[in-house]
């Protein structure tokens, strides 16, 4: 089969691989019809991600049919067509039986702080990716679902992850009804994040970030309030004016680790990997809220420390709430929206890439040329 | 009634909201739909619903284990199903089994570790493409800075000015890779000329 393989830092490219194996009676191998590039790919793919090793497949946001069942699935067949959140899960650890299926502890061995993740190094796992024309998964009875009949392959997709990703950012937030809620990064995990902070009663919803197309979409998408950072000495401080000087009640990261807007910060974590990852989004969040405010953190930060403004945390009496997104637990309700139209995914989507051009969609979608926000990967595309 | 000219921020209360909550609700569609937080699929955080994962097993079956698996030692064990893909091998392998076997997730050495190995892993690959082919270039997907309009995409970003240190970051090792190749290679033909 194609597959899209990582070489090293910076470098990807198609090869041949062999199409995976059913390795657990519970695996079902799925064929991909529709792949996404998700932001936190960019990590693995700049070396970020410890562990990352070459030959690895990336991809863990992706939809597909049904190609070959373990003996043990019940709850699939051949020929179905599958949407496969990004968490590998097995539904019956201490964390799973409680709703936290982001953090199974059945499928890593790896690591016990990260649970399972297709195509995410091996420090989730060491499994294989979506960005293929096949892929094995896992626990075949627990994540995959059937694709809804009235349900475009392209929100599928997105509900995989980014979508799912910015809806559960919103609730971690905690949102009254009123509140004032900034998003740090106008791209596919923010702009849920905003569109599902209204549907959370916001009073009025904020998104920060410097590419003018992606402010345009968090105004016509989202229906936000928009801030270029380029735009202001210092963000935090306008943050405060318009927010009375009291500061937002909620802030929503949507970045994570390859933040921008701090010379030193970005350098430190992102080009020399000194740090887990940029902090410069979380340290707007952290400063930016109000005292006794809520910051919730959907971007994603790897394992090495990062210089974060805990002390100011600490001291104007802020919750933090995080957590990779347990996805499926997401759907039913994100369904609804998505088929009433509160929430958009598709439209965020700005580019599609066959497969063959992986190398070309990875360079776009991290250089953000061509005003792209949100790439697609089709596998069987010429 | 205090004075407008003071921020919310120094007294009671907040200011009164820039709009209703019937005027959001008709001009942001579904605002207020999740208003309840009952309505909020991961509130409360820990839900205890083990009947709905679909799983029908206590424990999962035990996926066969072909060859060692590394681990975190903070695991007790290997977990029940793993991924296969890119098993340990060579001086990689080495430094990464070493990494899992002596430090947990808790100890930074366990990550710089890990990423060591991977530039051992990334340079060996690299090396090996040069023999077997096809080669590894300093970074892909170029082209697409003339076929997506690299220079009309950076125009006016703040983050253009980063950018120019890709080059460095991406080629600085291959350049000094070569220089150190070339600068090896012409001692040993001058030592083994002597």
């Amino acid at each position: 089969m194609r597959a899209m393989v990582y070489r090293g830092p910076y470098k990807v490219r198609v090869e041949e691989k062999d199409v995976p194996a059913i390795e657990h009676p519970n695996d079902a191998i799925v064929r991909v019809t529709l792949a996404a590039i998700c932001g936190s790919d960019l990590h693995l793919y700049h070396g970020l991600m410890p562990d990352t090793r070459i030959g690895h497949t990336f991809g863990h946001e992706f939809i597909g049919v049904v190609e070959q069942v373990g003996s043990s699935v019940q709850n699939l067949q051949v020929g179905d067509r599958v949407m496969v959140p990004f968490n590998i899960f097995c539904g019956s650890c201490w964390f799973c039986a409680r709703g936290l299926y982001s953090n199974c502890h059945n499928v890593n061995p790896n690591a016990t702080a990260v649970g399972g993740i297709y195509g995410y190094s091996h420090t989730t796992g060491g499994y294989d990716g979506g960005q293929a024309q096949y892929v094995r998964v896992p626990f075949a009875d627990v994540g995959p679902v059937p694709i809804p009949d009235w349900m475009h392959d392209e929100d599928a997709v997105l509900l995989t992850d980014a979508a799912a990703t910015g809806y559960f950012g919103a609730q971690l937030g905690d949102i009254a009804e009123g509140d004032t809620v900034v998003v740090l990064g106008a791209g596919p995990v923010g702009l849920i994040a905003a569109q599902s902070s209204w549907l959370m009663g916001a009073g009025r919803v904020l998104v920060v970030d410097h590419l003018p197309e992606r402010l345009e979409k968090a105004r016509s998408m989202a229906h936000a309030e928009t801030l270029d950072y380029d735009e202001y000495d210092d963000i935090v401080v306008e943050l405060k004016k318009q927010t009375d000087f009291l500061g937002a009640d909620v802030v929503i990261d949507a970045v994570g680790a390859e933040a921008d807007g701090n010379l030193l910060q970005h350098v430190a974590g992102t080009k020399l990997k000194l740090q887990g990852g940029s902090p410069v989004a979380l340290n707007w969040a952290i400063d930016g809220v109000r005292k006794g405010g809520t910051v919730s953190v959907v971007g994603a930060y790897g394992p090495i420390p990062s210089a974060v403004k805990f002390g100011d945390a600490l001291n104007k009496g802020l919750t933090l709430r995080m957590n990779q997104t347990p996805v499926k637990r997401q759907w039913p309700r994100m369904f609804e929206h998505v088929r009433n139209g509160h929430l958009t995914p598709r439209a965020m989507v700005t580019h599609r890439f066959p497969l063959e051009h992986i190398a070309e969609a990875y360079h776009v979608f991290s250089a953000k040329l061509d005003g792209c926000i949100k790439p697609l990967v089709l596998p069987d595309a010429a | 009634m205090t004075d407008p000219d003071v921020p919310s921020a120094y007294v009671r209360d907040k200011r009164a909201p820039r709009e209703t909550p019937e005027q959001l609700r008709a001009r942001i569609p579904g605002w207020g739909a999740d208003l309840d937080p009952a309505d909020r699929p991961s509130h409360p955080k820990l839900r205890y619903a083990p009947e709905t994962t679909g799983a029908h097993w206590d424990f999962p079956e035990r996926q066969p284990e072909k060859e060692p698996r590394e681990r975190s030692i903070e695991h007790a064990f290997v977990t029940p199903v793993f991924g296969t893909a890119q098993p340990l091998r060579g001086l990689s392998g080495v430094v990464r089994r070493f990494a899992y076997r002596r430090f947990s997730e808790g100890r930074l050495a366990h990550w710089l570790l890990l990423i060591v190995g991977d530039r051992i892993d990334a340079w060996g690959s690299h090396l090996r493409s040069f023999a077997s082919g096809p080669p590894d270039v300093p970074a892909s997907g170029l082209r697409s800075e003339l076929t997506r309009g690299g220079l009309r995409s950076r125009r006016g970003r703040s983050d253009a000015r980063h950018h120019v240190l890709d080059p460095v970051v991406v080629a600085g090792p291959w350049v000094a890779g070569a220089a150190v190749t070339w600068t090896g290679a012409r001692r040993l033909v001058r030592a083994l000329r002597r």
